[in-house]
């Protein structure tokens, strides 16, 4: 009986540029249903974390409930963590972001988190481009509880145990559109290739990240009769852009067609190379991603890759203003400045 | 890559590394697991099958197979394999009712078997419960060949030697102990319908220098003299003795002559320390027993004052290494280096010597003057003439003996029968599930992270002080259950079935050593360097499957796999399974 991961690991595992290798950056054994898209998606996490170089000190992971939520449990087990409320953690980011902008926070979601008791919230924090990378983990259903439709289901897919859904389902990316977000990213969780540089590319992203992820609850919502199954995402998925991520210390050496492809340099020096697939989609342009969405959904396809970009987001912190420095590393002093600035301030203002 | 057929029987024996190494293909997971469980007896028969003397070989074995271990490729020390069979050897109960019957009725067909080593001995076990007439000869006054002649007490006790010769020459075969066959025209006017030649390598190797003559007695053959230690016509050596040779008779000699009166007692060799033949744990002994190794000295002059041996004068050398790793000794031009000595040991080597075979026998001699012997069947161009053990090429090992014993009793079988020596039995394989339920096994699939147990020893000052004390005790009961608990059950296969997974990636994601991949089929060398972890260990295959629905294909690399059983835990269709993969070679009669 196993409950417990063996200490070796491969011997020939690559190192980054921190001398670590891929299992510095994993966490305990996962306790989800075998085969569940989540694992895949944590794996993702971890890859595209090793592959960053990021101190797994520098990055903090927060959560609010579901199986989803619960997967932070299993990657970065060396990095700071929150699981947080049902519904709230893009609250307790706030606030965390808020007071210590150095570090790179990665909201984990599931789709009962987010568009059903999280919605308020999980509009706010896209409205106010915090600066943060938020992965729902997207299934239809609410899988911790066994299987209940929740607000993403598509109308008339019918899960292992329920009658075909008769309501619209909410599209994630499409609403985070709506609401102003800055980088919009759709994947699955069985096509790694595509979903770790958007991850990467994501977490290089100045200002609020989405990255909604197909994610099949095996346990509850793979059957035929569901529109969030295995085969049937793969079928149904059509690559808008194609990411290839170059973080800002490798050389660039792909090339592709010029035309189809954009090379973005990202605000650390970083490269996204964005291959374009999808003739109708320009992802630059809020206007074009949304219309590719709204095309995609009439033919009953499902538009993955990276949708849509804003290139020149302006995060929370230069909106307000903020200390640059982490609140934690102000000194008494910094925070109370004396008598003398008092009197300055005053001053100015009579 | 085209899919692994892994109805090839070789694929899956492949992957477990030690029986795969072994000569004679023991199942050493089986019987480890058999050790954690105390049934020793069942433990042993196991070996006995396979090995034919588990006491002997669980404290004599080359291990080929400890230097495979799969430990070895995720951590520093393999499982103690060797020692763990004589666990099963040590704590067992009687067995000799578990022996295969020899029937008293003969089949009619008589067998001579020349020496009475380990390779004729194998030979005799594997045909005489089949019901041949099995005549041994051997020249010393009791079976065992180099086993009882040249491996010290310390090592083998005679009781262990012994026993298990005893449970072949005691059982239903005629021995001529004490007979030295002098031609092998006269054994072959017995007309016996097959002769097995197991005579071994017996002549040392001397080392004709200026003074050899006038060291006379003083200057002995490595070989030689440890049988005359052996058979009690030697009982002491001088205080200051030097052992020329790097192998591990030189190891014996030089442990040995601490026993017998040697104090100050040296090896001296002309190869670099790393480059020497001996096993890396019968230089560790010597060290431990204070005998000094000297290496890079090219021994020059046995030095002679007043007519006695002195001592000898040595050059000191320098290895070097050209492009393609050839070794040269060049001279370091110091002055020659002297050291005392009252007696020498030779022990640079052995050679093959059949002055009795006459070469008009139709038994073809090659290279040399070796006879020419097929390599699978063990068959000289006298098609009644079998050759096995250090008398077919050359001195090796036990292990390998027994191995080339039980491929020459097939031949001899199947040659008596009238049949082709080419048309070998296959080997028996199976694949049995070992699962129980959703994270149960039949096997203990936790991987344990214990560091590889020492073998405690007996006191130096006793063990030197009686050549016949054997100087390791062996695991108790307790270590030899935390030993057996570090092996990793190779045996117990990951056996993926294609048509089942639904390309959920969880196998892969749970692997700890990212054995497994799904991608896109390519050319092996490119589809090594694409993996979750590039397979870079070109002597360990790839598993690979048909296309999956998406066009990738599984690659499992074979090389690290802990076989925990994550993988199959995690698939939420039962794509992969644990299945525990027998191999057992065929012998005589099967
Ligand atoms: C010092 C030393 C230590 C060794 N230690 C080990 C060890 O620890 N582990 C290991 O695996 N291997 C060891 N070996 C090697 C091992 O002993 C041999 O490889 C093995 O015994 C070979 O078996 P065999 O059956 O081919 O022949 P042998 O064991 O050599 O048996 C041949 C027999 O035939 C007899 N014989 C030869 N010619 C005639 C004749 N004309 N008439 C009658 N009888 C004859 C010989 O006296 C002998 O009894 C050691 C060898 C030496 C020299
Ligand atoms: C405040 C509150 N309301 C309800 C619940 C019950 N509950 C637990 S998980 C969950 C839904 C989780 O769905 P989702 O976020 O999609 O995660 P999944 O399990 O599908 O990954 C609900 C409703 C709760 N834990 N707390
Ligand atoms: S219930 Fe569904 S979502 Fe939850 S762990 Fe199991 S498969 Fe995954
Ligand atoms: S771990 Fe066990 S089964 Fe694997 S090679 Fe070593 S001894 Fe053999
Ligand atoms: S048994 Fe499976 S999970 Fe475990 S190491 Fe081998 S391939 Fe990986
Ligand atoms: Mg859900």
């Amino acid at each position: 009986m196993t409950y417990q991961v063996p200490k070796f690991r491969n011997p020939s595992l690559p190192r980054n540029a921190l001398g670590y290798t891929k299992a510095d950056y994993e966490g305990s054994i996962s306790s989800l249903c075998a085969g569940c898209g989540h694992d895949s998606i944590s794996a993702c996490i971890i890859r595209a974390c090793h592959e960053l170089s990021i101190a797994p000190h520098k990055i903090a992971k927060l959560s609010g409930i579901g199986c989803s939520s619960k997967s932070p449990a299993y990657f970065l087990g060396k990095s700071h963590g929150f699981n947080s409320v049902h519904g709230r953690m893009p609250s307790v980011v706030t606030g965390a972001a808020m007071a210590n902008r150095d570090l790179i926070y990665l909201g984990v979601s599931g789709d009962g988190d987010t568009a059903s008791i999280g919605m308020g919230q999980f509009i706010h924090v896209i409205r106010r481009n915090l600066n943060m990378v938020y992965v729902v983990m997207n299934n239809g259903c609410y899988g911790l509880t066994k299987g209940q439709d929740s607000a993403t289901a598509d109308q008339g897919s019918a899960s292992k145990k329920n009658d075909p859904n008769p309501f619209n389902g909410i599209d994630l990316p499409a609403l985070a559109l709506q609401s102003g977000a800055t980088f919009v990213a759709r994947s699955f969780s069985g096509d790694k290739e595509q979903l770790i540089p958007l991850i990467k590319a994501g977490m290089t992203h100045r200002g609020f990240a989405l990255i909604d992820v197909v994610s099949p609850c095996v346990t509850f919502n793979n059957n035929e009769t569901s529109t969030k199954n295995y085969d049937y995402v793969r079928e149904h998925a059509r690559a808008g852009g194609i990411v290839d991520f170059v973080p800002m210390r490798d050389e660039i050496t792909t090339r592709y067609q010029p035309g189809s492809t954009y090379e973005v340099t990202l605000h650390d020096g970083s490269v996204v190379h964005l291959h374009k697939v999808a003739e109708s989609l320009d992802p630059f342009d809020r206007m074009s991603a949304m219309a590719a969405l709204d095309e995609h959904r009439r033919n009953e396809e499902i538009l993955t890759g990276l949708i849509y970009m804003d290139m020149d987001s302006t995060e929370l912190h230069e909106v307000l203003g903020t200390s640059q420095r982490p609140l934690n590393q102000l000194s008494a002093a910094d925070l109370c400045p004396g008598d003398k600035v008092l009197h300055n301030i005053n001053a100015s203002l009579r | 890559m085209k899919p692994t057929d892994i109805k090839n029987t070789q694929h899956f024996h492949k992957v477990v590394d030690c029986q795969y190494a072994c000569p004679a293909h023991t199942p050493v997971p089986e019987y480890i697991r058999l050790i954690a469980l105390e049934r020793y007896t069942d433990a042993y028969m196991i070996n006995w099958q396979s090995n034919v003397f588990p006491g002997i070989l669980g404290r004599t074995c080359d291990r080929p197979c400890e230097s495979a271990c799969r430990r070895r490729r995720v951590e520093e020390e393999p499982v103690a394999i060797c020692r763990l069979k004589r666990v099963a050897a040590d704590k067992r109960d009687d067995i000799e009712h578990l022996l295969p019957p020899v029937p008293v009725s003969k089949n009619g067909k008589r067998v001579a078997l020349i020496g009475a080593g380990p390779a004729s001995l194998t030979v005799a076990r594997d045909l005489a419960p089949l019901g041949y007439s099995i005549d041994i000869y051997d020249n010393q006054f009791a079976g065992g060949g180099m086993m009882r002649s040249q491996i010290p007490s310390f090592r083998l006790p005679e009781e262990v030697l012994d026993e298990e010769v005893n449970y072949i020459v005691e059982r239903g075969v005629t021995t001529f102990f004490d007979t030295q066959i002098d031609s092998m025209k006269e054994i072959l006017e017995k007309d016996y319908d097959a002769v097995f030649v197991g005579t071994g390598a017996p002549r040392g190797r001397g080392l004709d220098l200026p003074g050899l003559d006038e060291a006379g007695d003083k200057v002995h053959l490595g070989v030689d003299w440890l049988a005359n230690v052996a058979f009690e016509h030697t009982h002491v050596i001088g205080k200051r003795v030097l052992v020329l040779g790097g192998g591990n008779t030189a190891m014996d000699c030089c442990r040995s002559a601490r026993r017998m009166g040697g104090e100050d007692v040296r090896i001296v060799v002309r190869s670099p320390f790393g480059d020497m033949k001996a096993s890396a744990w019968e230089k560790e002994d010597a060290i431990h027993e204070g005998i000094p190794i000297f290496d890079n000295h090219t021994p020059k002059e046995y030095v002679i004052e007043d007519g006695n041996l002195k001592g000898m004068l040595f050059e000191k050398v320098e290895a070097q290494y050209d492009a393609n790793g050839k070794r040269s000794l060049i001279p370091t031009g110091e002055d020659w280096v002297f050291m005392e000595a009252d007696e020498v040991l030779v022990a640079i080597g052995q050679d093959n010597a059949f002055p009795w075979i006459e070469r008009d026998q139709d038994i073809e001699f090659g290279k040399w003057d070796m006879p020419v012997v097929d390599k699978v069947s063990f068959q000289s161009t006298n098609s009644k003439v079998f050759f096995g053990g250090d008398a077919a090429f050359g001195p090796d090992n036990i292990i390998t003996a027994v191995a080339q014993g039980h491929e020459a009793a097939t031949s001899i079988h199947l040659f008596c029968q009238g049949k082709s020596v080419s048309d070998r039995p296959a080997p028996f394989t199976n694949l049995l599930s070992q699962k129980m339920g959703v994270h149960e096994w039949i096997y203990d699939n936790a991987v344990k992270p214990d560091e590889r147990y020492v073998v405690p020893m007996a006191p130096l000052e006793e063990v030197l002080a009686d050549r016949k004390l054997e100087v390791e005790l062996g695991f108790d009961s307790a270590t030899g259950y935390n030993e057996a608990g570090r092996c990793l059950n190779c045996d117990v296969q990951t056996v993926f079935m294609e048509d089942r997974c639904i390309e959920c990636d969880a196998c892969m994601d749970v692997c700890p050593t990212d054995c497994i991949s799904f991608v896109g089929n390519a050319e092996e060398t490119e589809l090594r360097s694409t993996l979750s972890a590039p397979a870079q260990n070109l002597a360990q295959d790839l598993y690979v499957s048909a296309a999956l629905p998406t066009r990738r294909v599984m690659v499992k690399d074979e090389n690290v796999c802990l076989h925990c059983g994550l993988c199959a835990e995690r698939c939420p269709t039962t794509a992969w399974d644990m299945q525990k993969y027998i191999y057992n070679l065929s012998y005589a009669g099967q």
